[in-house]
Order: structure tokens, then sequence, then C-alpha cells
């Protein structure tokens, strides 16, 4: 998984459909984090801070009582222990530098689950910078717990009434404030979606999350790497960085997407929208369609341009879970191994519980990235359960 | 159907010396919008732009959001609304306005046959820009469609050369860094970004985004060859204005604008 070609597109998706408005600040992102990632004292001081401060490397937890009821060895690369409880912290500390090379005050973020407005609001705190959050209004009700972590970290959150009231609304309206503040304010993408060079850089940022795993599963398998390598995918910004440390390898590589927002799933045609060129959910007119799941965080039509590509080129596959099955797993992942996960993640071990034995032969090894704490998830998932 | 090419029209309307005055109105925002259209036609518009809507559109603000989810509600498509336009007898050039996913769904050449049969002579395609509208902009030129480009206060001098080189109809001036609404005030970028285009275009040059009212069509005219107006107009039509009601809007804009133009010296334009 290398750069992007020059127009920013993986195959035939991706790209840059923005705004005139918005085409110099996407050539200036582009410029500075081409230039700060191959600055190795860049590297360093985002290395340090994801160390000291974050809490990397997270490690890679063998499984010992699921894997024996599944009859797969299943192995989890813990992104819930990371700071903030999610993968989305390597994101936006690699974005809040960029944006202090560039200049920039503030970070202007959008949010479903709330786990990327957490982080985002966390990267302002911490390097002293505004920080204004956009969450539909059907997350800030389901999410109401991280809508005042952030305010608690000090960022403002505007709740998005408009459309579908959720995550693809929240894209709409970060862009919307970014074309009036782009002279001061950065737009920290919580994805690897949106206009180049947003997938490509927010993949990059997260490759740590897959290269940790890789070396820590060669360390626990003999210097073998496991068959699969499975991670849930809304946006797909942990499974790109999963990925992109095993896209090498012989494992295979499963996204899983919710079932109500499937993009590689029968309903997901290509399309644009924020400014990339993917599949998206949408009707015969181009009209996009809600997606509809219980998970905040991958409630989203569309999906990032590369798994689009990947899927092309066969060397990575998507598949769905659904609500209950999720559920399912959730609990089923708590009991047995004693760790709440997000409902995100949780689809990706609804899958692997469901094809443990049929697609997954049994015995196999399978890494899942769990990439987010579930604490956020459990006033809905006692609602659900109860 | 009565077909009036774009370009030539305001390049003969501006060789006239007059500001042309180009209002924005969303397709099935309400029931009788072709009687809209007609009184905008009538009321002095020199082009009216037709705003296909979108589920996401993502450079409008909130009058617009609402004009186009209401028409969405009320069942509003792309060919529809264009179908409705092939019979309606406007007597002005049409802009159709839309975002990229509404012509890519449709396949680029469909979707410029569409615009041509229905007698719309030019496209706005605001989440286009230069570099990815090549292939668009062919099969519009095929068709007979101007496709329209955008420049905003943020563009640099050397890409807006090239944006205006590349646009055909007009020139759109983006006025403001922000999306689509009306403004208490015309923002200072407005007048800026006319007059660092004029130079630069061949085209006569429309600004549009934040400009509401007869005021600040005159005040940005001292620059540019021409406005955009939506959000003004469509806010009328959200609030039940009837299309004469609505249109009262460019009656005055035009007014105004002609009035100044009598009384200012032509403003020196580029050539190419």
């Amino acid at each position: 998984m290398g750069p992007p070609g020059p127009d920013g597109r993986f195959g035939s998706f991706g790209g840059r459909y923005v705004p005139e408005s918005l085409v110099p600040a996407c050539e200036e992102l582009a410029a500075a984090f081409e230039a700060a990632w191959s600055d190795a004292g860049f590297h360093e001081e985002l290395d340090t801070i994801l160390r000291v401060y974050g809490g990397r490397p997270t490690p890679v937890t063998p499984c010992r009582r699921l894997s024996e009821q599944l009859g797969v060895r299943l192995l989890l690369k813990r992104e819930d222990l990371a700071h903030t409880g999610s993968h989305k912290l390597n994101n936006v500390v690699g974005q809040a530098l960029l944006a202090r090379r560039m200049g920039k005050r503030r970070l202007v973020a959008e949010t479903g689950a709330g786990q990327h407005g957490v982080a985002t609001a966390t990267a302002a705190a911490l390097f002293g910078m505004d920080c204004t959050v956009y969450m539909g209004e059907v997350d800030v009700e389901r999410q109401a717990l991280n809508v005042f972590r952030m305010q608690l970290l000090g960022a403002e959150v505007r709740t998005v009434s408009s459309g579908s009231r959720t995550l693809k609304d929240a894209v709409n309206e970060a862009m919307r404030d970014w074309v009036a503040t782009v002279g001061h304010s950065h737009y920290c993408l919580g994805s690897v979606m949106g206009p180049h060079p947003y997938p490509w850089m927010v993949r990059e940022l997260q490759r740590v999350v897959g290269e940790e795993a890789r070396a820590q599963c060669r360390e626990l398998l003999d210097g073998a790497d496991p068959d699969w390598v499975v991670a849930c995918v809304g946006g797909g910004s942990n499974a790109a960085g999963t990925f992109a440390g095993f896209v090498d390898t012989e494992a295979y590589l499963v996204g899983v997407e919710a079932a109500g927002g499937a993009a590689m799933g029968a309903g997901g045609v290509p399309g644009v929208l924020h400014g990339m060129a993917s599949r998206l959910l949408q009707d015969e007119q181009g009209q996009i369609l809600e997606a509809k799941s219980i998970s905040a965080g991958l409630d989203y039509p569309g999906i990032g341009p590369e798994h689009a590509h990947l899927a092309e080129l066969g060397r990575a596959r998507y598949e769905q879970a659904h609500d209950a099955e999720v559920l399912a797993a959730f609990e089923l992942l708590a009991r047995t191994e004693g760790i709440i996960a997000a409902f995100e993640p949780a689809h990706a071990l609804a899958w692997v519980v469901r094809e443990a034995g049929r697609t997954v032969p049994l015995g196999s090894t399978v890494l899942v990235t769990l990439s987010g704490r579930g604490d956020k998830d459990v006033a809905q998932a006692r609602e659900l359960l109860g | 159907m009565t077909r009036a090419a774009l370009e030539s029209t305001l390049l003969a309307r501006r060789g006239a010396g007059r500001k042309l005055v180009v209002p924005y109105v969303t397709a099935g925002v309400v029931a009788d919008w072709l009687q809209v259209v007609r009184a905008l036609a009538a009321a002095g518009a020199d082009a009216v732009e037709i705003g296909l809507p979108f589920s996401d559109p993502m450079m409008d603000g909130p009058t617009i959001q609402e004009a186009s989810l209401r028409a969405l509600e009320r069942g509003t498509t792309a060919p529809a609304a264009l179908a409705a336009l092939a019979d309606a007898d406007v007597g002005v050039p049409l802009v159709a306005m839309t975002y990229y996913n509404i012509v890519y769904r449709a396949g680029h050449r469909r979707f410029a046959r569409m615009l041509a049969d229905a007698g719309v002579s030019g496209a706005i395609v605001p989440d286009l820009p230069l570099e990815e509208s090549a292939p668009w902009r062919a099969e519009a030129e095929a068709a007979g469609v101007d496709g329209v480009l955008l420049v905003a206060p943020s563009t640099p001098d050397e890409r807006a050369r090239r944006i205006c080189a590349a646009s055909r109809g007009f020139v759109y001036a983006v006025g403001v860094m922000g999306v689509t609404g009306e403004r208490a005030a015309l923002a200072d970028s407005a007048r800026q970004v006319a007059r660092r285009l004029r130079p630069l275009s061949r085209l006569p040059v429309c600004v549009g985004v934040g400009i509401s009212t007869p005021e600040q069509a005159v005040e940005v005219c001292r620059d540019a060859d021409g406005v955009v107006i939506g959000s003004a107009l469509v806010h009328r039509l959200l609030e039940g204005a009837d299309p004469t009601d609505a249109a009262a809007l460019v009656v005055d804009v035009r007014r105004a604008l002609d009035e100044r133009v009598e009384s200012d010296e032509p403003v020196e334009t580029g050539r190419g």
C-alpha cells in the first residue's frame, strides 16, 4: 500500500472533488504532509507523543477462552488500550502536528460515535488549539457521554440536524465550516476518506497499527504471520492502517462493514461524495442514501477509496455483520475474555464468530483489530440487551 | 423548447454595456417553480440558473439546503425537472447547477444530452474543480452545453488564469470564502476576486455567493460583469412568496444595475 497516483487516485477511486475554494488548502496539506513524512524530525516527535502520551505500542492479546470456543487462534490488536480509547489518536496527533506546521490554530472535525471527536479535542487541548466538532443529532443522543467528554476537553460540539443527522451530515457541515475558515483552520478528517491527500495521509498515520501488529504477531507466532487479518470498516481507517502492515504477507485481509451501511455490498455503486470517488449507497438518480446501524461509527454510506481499490484488485475482501450478531459478539468477548469492545470492532469479531469453521478454517490464526473500547456503547448495549 | 446559447448571449449583452443578472432557483422547490423561472426571465434576468437538487449540497448554506430537501421531498429528479424545462418557453439561457454525483451517476454523455435536450445551455458543478473536470467538460461541449467553472478568493492568479481559459459561458467568481447564503454586507473579497479575474478572462465574470441585495449587486458590479443571486431569492420562495413577488428582487437588482451602468465608464476587460 504505497502512495496514490499523482492525481490522488487508487486505481479509479479517490481524487479531489472539492469546491474550488478548498483546492489550494488541499494542495497545501498534501505538500506539508509529504515534507513532514520524509522528515525524521517529524516522525520522532510524532512517535514520541504516541509513546509517552498515547500509550503506544498497544499490545496484541491472544484470546485463550474464545479461541477454544471458536476453534481458531484469535489475537486482538488492542487499540482500545490507547489513550482516548481508540486508534483515532494516531491520526489526530499527526494532523495536529501538521496543522501547527502550516500555522493553523483551529481544528475542525466530524464525528460519528464520538471517538474521533474526542481524539481531536484531546489533541487540540494538548497543542493549545481551538477545536470545533460536528456531530449528527442522532449520534449526539446515542453518544451523550462522548459529547460531554469533548466539552470537558475544551471543544465546542455543534449538533447537525440536516439530512440523516449522522456521520455523513457531520462531514458535510465540517466541510462547510472549513470552506469559510480555511485561512486559520485545519480540517482534521477522521478516516481514510475525503479529498486527496486525506485517504493516503490518514492511512499512513494509522500504519503504525499494522506495523506494530505484524511485529507482535511474529513474536507470538514464531516468525509467522496470521492467516487472516480482520478489521471493521466505516470509512475504514483502522482497517487501512492494519492492512498496511500485512498487505505484503500471505494473510487474507477482511474488512467488515455494518450490514446497514455496506458500501461494498450490493447496494454500493461507484460515485462521488465528500471529495472522493468511491463506492456509495445511492439511488438511481445519484441521491445518497442513509446508512443504518447500531454503530454510530459505521453509519456511513461510503467507504475510503483505497478499500474500493483493494477490493477491485482482489487483495482484500469486504463482508458484512448484522446488528444482532454484533451485539452477540460484543457480549461474547466480554464474557470470555473480559474485554468490552466498541460496537465497531464487534462487527469484525462478529464476522469471525460466524465464519470460524466455515470461511475461516478451524485451526487458522486470526488477528482482529480491536479498534476501540466499548465504554461509549455500554448505555446503548444495556438498552438493547436489557 | 426555445434554446438560447449562454456564452454568446452574455457576451453580446455585456458588449451592449449591460450588467448581467443571473438568478438561481432550485428546481421543484415549490409546485410552480417553472412559473418562477418564467417570472425571473420576465424580470430582466440575462440567464437563469436552475439548481437540480442533491441530497448532500456541501457548497450550500441553510437556505439552499432547505430548498434542496423540499424539492427532493416533493419527488424532484433531474430527468423530471429537465423534461419540465424542455416544455417551458423561458426565452433566456438556462444554466443547470448540480453536484457531481448527479452527473456521474447519469453518465457524462447522457447527462450532457439530457441538458441539451431540455434547452439548458450551461452547467455549473461546484464540487468538480479544474483538474477533475476535463472529461465532463468535453462531453458538455460536444452536446453544446457550456461548462462554467468557478474561481474562489483563495485561487492563486496562475491557477485562475487556467480556469478562466477552460471555462465556457461565463466565469463564476465565488465572492466569499464560505457556502451560499445571504450576508449583511458585501465581503471585500467579492470585488477583489472580480477585479483580479477580469483581465484574465475573455468571458463575463459573474460574482455569486453572498450577493443578496440590489446595493450589493451594484457595489460588486463596479468590478464584475454581473451577479448570481440565489439564497435571497430562494428564501422568499421558502417563505411562501408567489413567483412575481419573488422575482421582484430581480426587478430591483436589474433597475439598480441599469441606472448605475448608465452613469459609469465601461471597464477594460481581458481578451484572451
